[in-house]
């Protein structure tokens, strides 16, 4: 069954509607803040984490479980923090976006929620760079939320004082690792520091840190207005809840779309994108949470459930939910190169497996992309990615390694074949 | 790792750039960026300053801006920081221009979804009109340069140029917003796609269709 307008969170994620908090407000936006925050900080962790969300960065950690890792007594020398991730920059994924623009009040009443059941003397949202007009929108709403005292001192009359500040990034995916992130707004190179200390215990200023998503945090307030059986009355166990899907690529109507967890991805593709482009006898291959996950081959695809242990099961992941659909005019080496070449890229350099390995993989990459390669340096290739994986401080390094491992498992004879070609008009 | 250098620093810089000063205006900006960090945090505003200072040079020559050394230094002062802590920054975050660029900074999105869509027309178009990656045209009109994923993934293929960007792109649609920003005319920023308005699904969106017309409140329904 479709799920219904009515169950759906992000009402005005397509913009027709004015963003401000006079339009939040009538779409039901702050709509008594005061009466959830009153139910106590215990209650709502209670509630989010009965509600079975996961975080909607890509990894899935269940959000009350990590709210509840927040220091139990204030201190006032060291207070905490939220820090929201709108870094949104792993490619596939366009969502954030959307609700920054559209609904950033949704943002904002969550950011508040959310602060005040972990115990957080404010937050600051980290928006990329280059969302530079979503920033625009994303200030001038805070303002506003500010001006209608519904943070800062006092927030909502609650009693509680509780600051939204907004930081703006610069051109950096590296700062999306909620790490990175802090040291960026501390005034530093994102570079990702070790765990442990994991920020809740030490985080942005070396105070108690709590990093979410930022649709994590802008689904909270009607979770807890309609309560955690209702979110967790849609997906499966473990996969709980409304999820916004960014389907890109070969689709006929690509689009973002709030859809059930687990929906099927034939339903999806079918019902919002007006199917694949040249029908589905022409998918070749679709990476289903971004590009960081391993691609799935076309033919397994139509019945992937959307979510994460569906995604999981057939050897990818949900991620961030941004899904890139590949019809058979791809050239999916190429495609997955030019992943390998984003990860070169964005490589910080801490860290010499992955500022070494993700250049040395994108030349290879390149190399087998035009056959100009000898057949035995797709296992070495391979085992590259390996020193790769699990060898670094953080996973920008795995993440480089995966679709390369995604390809190799399922495109092995394509490598194979454009070696053979090449060798053929070489002797030629 | 991305491939940047700095602006070489040379007497010419400096005698140009020595003595950059915040203008009242953006002054005002930088204290209230200094202001939403704690006591004693005055450094975590130096993104937002860089920004800035890039931001009021773009100003002063009619460019997108950029950041000499001597900037940087002003920068270093301001928040009270030691030079080498800035340049850090400035080099390690790809939206700082560490070399001039031109009036308008054309920014092809490259990564995946795009090149799926047809990021390669985008970059043709561009190449067609004597703009080279990397390199800003002879008349001072057009820095090109390839960028990595921008978030819109869904109205792709993309640019970016200077403040807004403009998606859904063919290579006829960008020339049409190219020449209009020659002409020094705004083009309508966002999807370029005649029919559709953000990001719905192209003839209209498949959920939520009574937010087209009014502001629904669905809390009725519930």
């Amino acid at each position: 069954m479709a799920l219904a307008d009515k169950d759906r969170i992000f009402t005005n994620l397509y913009g027709y509607q004015p963003w401000n908090l006079k339009a939040a407000q009538a779409r039901g936006d702050w709509d008594d803040t005061r009466a959830i925050l009153a139910k106590g900080r215990d209650a709502i962790i209670e509630e989010i984490k009965a509600s079975g969300l996961r975080g909607r960065g890509g990894a899935g950690f269940p959000t009350g479980l990590k709210w509840s890792f927040m220091p139990r007594e204030p201190n006032p020398a060291r207070p905490g923090f939220l820090v929201i991730n709108a870094d949104e920059s792993e490619p596939g994924s366009c969502k954030d976006r959307e609700i920054i623009r559209h609904d950033p009040h949704k943002l904002i009443e969550g950011a508040l929620v959310a602060g005040f059941a972990m115990g957080a003397r404010a937050a600051y949202i980290y928006i990329r760079g280059e969302y530079i007009r979503e920033a625009e929108t994303l200030f001038a709403a805070v303002q506003e939320a500010n001006d209608a005292g519904l943070i800062g001192r006092n927030a909502c009359g609650s009693g509680y004082d509780f600051d939204v500040f907004v930081h703006r990034g610069a051109g950096a995916y590296i700062c999306g690792e909620e790490t990175a992130m802090i040291e960026s707004i501390e005034g530093k190179k994102g570079q990702p520091r070790l765990k442990p200390p994991f920020p809740a215990g030490a985080g942005l200023y070396g105070c108690p840190t709590t990093v979410n998503n930022v649709e994590s945090i802008a689904v909270a307030p009607t979770i807890m207005r309609r309560g955690a059986a209702w979110f967790s009355s849609f997906g499966r166990d473990n996969n709980k809840g409304t999820k916004l899907f960014q389907i890109s690529g070969h689709v006929d109507r690509p689009c973002v779309v709030e859809e059930e967890m687990g929906i099927p991805f034939r339903e999806l593709i079918e019902r919002h994108c007006g199917g694949i482009r040249g029908g589905w006898d022409n998918l070749l291959a679709v990476i289903p949470g971004g590009s960081s996950v391993p691609l799935v081959p076309g033919g397994q695809c139509p019945d992937m459930l959307m979510d994460f242990d569906g995604c999981k099961a057939l050897g990818s992941g949900l991620g961030t939910a941004a899904v890139i659909v590949m019809d058979k005019s791809t050239d999916i080496v190429r495609a997955i190169s030019r992943l390998s070449y984003f990860y070169k890229h964005e490589s910080c350099g801490q860290c010499t497996p992955c500022r070494e390995g993700t250049g040395w993989m994108w030349r290879v990459m390149e190399r087998l992309r035009t056959g100009d390669a000898q057949p035995e340096e797709i296992d070495m290739l391979q085992q590259v990615t390996k020193q790769v994986e699990g060898h670094t401080i953080c996973a920008l390094g795995d993440a480089a390694a995966w679709p390369i491992q995604g390809l190799i498992r399922h495109f092995r004879p394509e490598l194979e074949r454009r070696i053979a070609e090449n060798v053929r008009e070489a002797a030629e | 790792m991305a491939d940047r250098y700095l602006e070489a620093d040379t007497p010419e810089l400096r005698a140009r750039w020595g003595a950059f000063a915040f203008n009242p205006a953006w002054d005002a900006k930088a204290r209230a960026a200094i202001a939403r960090y704690p006591e004693g945090r005055r450094r975590s505003a130096v993104m937002a300053l860089l920004d800035y200072a890039q931001r009021q040079i773009g100003e002063e020559t009619q460019t997108q801006g950029w950041l000499p050394i001597p900037v940087m230094e002003y920068v270093a002062r301001y928040l009270d920081m030691p030079v080498i802590r800035v340049v850090e920054v400035a080099t390690f975050y790809t939206m700082y221009n560490l070399v001039p660029v031109g009036r308008f900074h054309v920014q092809v999105c490259g990564t995946t979804p795009c090149m799926l869509r047809g990021s390669d027309d985008i970059m043709a178009a561009c190449k067609a009109r004597g703009m080279h990656p990397g390199h800003t045209t002879g008349d001072g009109l057009w820095t090109l340069n390839e960028v990595e994923c921008m978030g819109n993934c869904a109205s792709a293929p993309m640019v970016q140029i200077n403040d807004d960007n403009y998606e859904d792109l063919t290579a006829e649609r960008l020339n049409f917003v190219l020449d209009e920003l020659a002409a020094g005319r705004e083009p309508k920023p966002g999807t370029q796609e005649p029919g559709r308005y953000t990001v719905e699904p192209l003839g209209g969106p498949t959920t939520l269709t009574q937010m087209v017309s009014g502001n629904h409140d669905y809390r009725g329904e519930w």
